[in-house]
């Protein structure tokens, strides 16, 4: 068994309780912190190495070291728990079984940062997560660990818990900043970034929920420990949420550095693939990172075993790799229809586009239209060669990452399974017909 | 001051610059595209991606490229960055790949739009796109909207690029609309019909890029190329509104009152609605002269290029004939590729 720092007392009856949760160490790194200077936490939060766990893996102590520190001014730190990527539903777990982890994160975090307020914006959908984290918070407060003069240590914060409407771009960290002023949920242009104007135009950090709760291990065992943790550049352990067709799918806390093979086939993860079928293919961290098919996720193109690490996945580039992004692990059998599976994330991401810029706004639209087409028997070989295109229109030309996140599923399902594509547009009748799927070689670009 | 190279030429600018108003400083043919950026209103831009350019050089103490192209319009320039725009290949590509985007749901209603001549979108199309499209979906309708006693609304030609959000946000006291709904499902709307009222509220009319927020005083009335603009003033009452306005005269008659505008489409001092709407009598004018047209109009002359001759047909015709051709357009002689509209 792998070593559990997050999900450690998950299991423990009452742990969403400030009491049990006192009881198993809670709160310790918030005593430890207020003992520290501010800059001493940021200084182990970067000795740990760890790296952001919502997607886009950015080391959290660099992006606390980029705070602008003007004196006199407001500074925020701000959960992002509008979890929602297709795939990912890992820090709901977290915040739902472990409310305190979370807050204790935050305080400790906020003390390093400087906030005197912070928030916790959550997912609208989360109803029933708002409401467990609000408990623990008044809990924590009733308890001193919030409000005034915190522990007696002369630092005070307060923590509000803001739910949204339930709109994914509202994940992107700019547009959560807009909704949790008050405005529509639409991505800021960046320069200026929030660590110099963020929140009511004053320096924010904004970090995922898994990356706040894990400061709380990192304090506690100190950043050093930590960094000792998995591999190379991808130190200390991270939630995965693995599902699809897995024979136990489920949320499951790595030391980073397990092969991928092994969390797919072994009994103590995910068990191998259901009903005893053979596994097509993967996307690794959230529907937006690119699709591999079982060859490339198992082993990298020179061979070696494909670890469950931000270097590992990423290796090859776009062409053989792919992201672990938020941890978002879904598993595909080999009846999976990949052109149906596109056209059904292309779907998603058209919907939630904001709409504020051209390139994602159109073109997210005209993607699912195409590979709606192409899904149903009514698509032409130009329109695969046309869905690669519009992809490439959109990405690294919009305001927002959620450019990318639209182009590159479909990017990669046609660079990995043209194959599959083809059949669609060949054999529309027979590609259509329920429960039919491809079996056709897969051609790697 | 920041001395930045656009396109290979350099330029001095002051610190805090944007690269589209560096390359404005320089002018001509190289200045980027802007559908949504809009000098007066404050926090536009970057949003409708036309301006895209890239960056070769960060600045002279990171002279790294930027890793994606970057929206001019919003884009700070640095002392030794190095742009390029339209000796760039990439960005030639992307822009195309933008009036693409932006065509796909703005109808080619031209021929009925009463914004044709003065259509950014109809330039941009044609200085920056192709001719054809690969689209071939479903496009999008809408019912004509009624949103108050001067301003219509045909949400079919909106291209969503905030203009007329930020004008009423930051020249009126109650905005009472903005873009609803998500993606490309959005839309400008009021909410409730027949609510925007306030005095200032034909400036939307000024800054909407196409044709999707018209005059009503004015729509149909006459095509813009068969109008004479002359600029007059008049002693406004209005505390906020200075009376310089652009009068679009047909013979004798004032059809329509606009804003002053400058070279690159913005208004340069907003009017108020009673200047707008209701003084259309040239007795109520002080009239100084004939305005200046500039690029953003097919009323310039010479803006759009005339199909082309191809040289070696020219070579064969007659003298007489070519002479004749010169003296009538619409054909043009000389150059080695044509384009048509």
């Amino acid at each position: 068994m792998g070593r559990k720092l997050l999900t450690e007392y998950v299991n423990v009856e009452g742990i969403e309780t400030f009491a049990v949760y006192r009881k198993h160490g809670g709160y310790r790194s918030v005593e430890k912190a207020l003992k520290m200077t501010p800059e001493e936490v940021v200084e182990e939060v970067k000795k740990s190495g760890l790296r952001g766990r919502g997607g886009a893996g950015f080391p959290t102590g660099l992006k606390w070291s980029f705070l602008a520190k003007p004196e006199g001014v407001p500074r925020y730190l701000v959960c992002n728990a509008d979890e929602s990527e297709p795939g990912t539903f890992k820090d709901r777990y977290l915040m739902s079984k472990l409310p305190h982890l979370l807050i204790e994160g935050m305080i400790a975090g906020s003390y390093a940062l400087g906030a005197r307020t912070s928030y916790i914006y959550i997912r609208g959908e989360l109803l029933y997560v708002l409401r467990i984290l609000e408990k623990a918070i008044a809990e924590a407060y009733a308890a001193g660990f919030l409000g005034e003069n915190i522990q007696g240590s002369g630092y005070s914060l307060d923590l509000h818990v803001h739910p949204g409407a339930g709109a994914y771009i509202c994940g992107e960290e700019t547009a959560l900043l807009e909704s949790l002023e008050g405005k529509r949920g639409n991505p800021r242009n960046k320069p200026p970034f929030p660590a110099v104007q963020g929140l009511y135009a004053r320096p924010t950090v904004v970090n995922n929920v898994e990356s706040i709760a894990s400061v709380v291990s990192i304090l506690n065992m100190g950043g050093e420990e930590y960094a000792k943790i998995g591999v190379g550049k991808s130190t200390g352990t991270k939630l995965f949420s693995a599902c699809g067709h897995l024979n136990k799918p489920g949320i499951y806390e790595l030391e980073l550095g397990v092969p991928v093979e092994e969390f797919i086939y072994s009994d103590e993860y995910c068990g191998g693939i259901w009903k005893g079928r053979e596994l097509k293919a993967v996307v690794a961290g959230g529907s937006s990172v690119p699709i591999l098919p079982k060859e490339l996720i198992l082993k990298t193109a020179a061979g070696e075993d494909r670890l469950m690490t931000y270097e590992s996945l990423s290796d090859g580039g776009f062409i053989t790799g792919t992201m672990l992004g938020s941890g978002g692990f879904i598993a595909m059998d080999e009846t999976t229809s990949i052109v149906k599976n596109t056209w059904n994330f292309a779907r998603f991401y058209h919907h939630e586009s904001c709409g504020q810029c051209s390139p994602c706004r159109e073109g997210t639209g005209w993607l699912e239209k195409v590979l709606h087409r192409l899904a149903h028997g009514h698509g032409s070989m130009h329109d695969i060669d046309l869905i690669v295109s519009v992809a490439k229109q959109i990405e690294g030309n919009t305001i927002c990452p959620l450019g990318e996140a639209a182009a590159w599923p479909v990017a990669a399902a046609v660079r990995h399974f043209r194959d599959e594509f083809e059949w669609y547009v060949t054999h529309p009748q027979e590609a259509t017909a329920p429960g039919a799927y491809y079996r056709g070689n897969l051609v790697l670009a | 001051m920041a001395k930045i190279t656009f396109d290979g030429i350099e330029v001095e600018v002051p610190d805090g610059t944007t690269i589209l108003n560096a390359a404005r400083q320089i002018g001509g043919g190289i200045v980027p595209p802007a559908m949504c950026y809009y000098t007066p209103l404050k926090g536009s831009g970057g949003k409708c991606r036309a301006c895209l350019v890239r960056v070769a050089a960060g600045s002279a103490k990171d002279p790294r490229p930027m890793p994606k192209l970057v929206a001019s319009c919003i884009t700070p320039v640095q002392d030794g960055m190095v742009v390029e725009n339209t000796t760039s290949q990439q960005v030639l590509d992307v822009r195309k790949g933008i009036v693409e985007m932006l065509l796909i749901n703005h109808p080619l209603d031209c021929p009925v739009c009463d914004q044709a001549g003065e259509c950014d979108l109809q330039n941009f199309a044609f200085e920056h796109g192709v001719s054809t499209t690969r689209y071939e979906e479903e496009r999008r309708t809408f019912e004509k909207i009624d949103i108050g006693p001067y301003v219509q609304l045909h949400m079919t030609r909106c291209i969503l690029c905030y203009r007329c959000v930020y004008t009423a946000n930051q020249l009126t006291d109650n905005r009472v609309h903005g873009v609803l709904g998500r993606g490309d499902a959005s839309e400008i709307g009021t909410y409730i019909e027949n609510s925007i009222d306030n005095d200032f509220s034909g400036n939307v009319i000024d800054v909407c890029p196409v044709g999707a927020l018209t005059d009503k005083t004015w729509r149909f009335k006459q095509r813009v190329w068969f109008t004479k603009p002359v600029n007059a003033h008049r002693e406004c009452s209005h505390e906020k509104c200075n009376g310089h306005v652009t009068l679009w005269y047909k013979g004798k008659d004032v059809l329509r009152v606009t804003a002053r505008k400058d070279e690159y489409g913005e208004v340069k001092e907003w009017i108020c609605n009673e200047c707008r709407f209701e003084k259309k009598e040239t007795a109520d004018w002080v009239i100084e002269g004939p305005a200046h047209i500039d690029r953003s109009s097919v009323i310039a002359q010479n803006h759009y290029e005339l199909p082309v001759i191809n040289p070696q047909v020219i070579a064969d015709l007659p003298e007489s004939t070519v002479r004749e051709l010169e003296q009538n357009p619409p054909l043009k002689l000389g150059g080695l590729s044509g384009t048509s509209f």
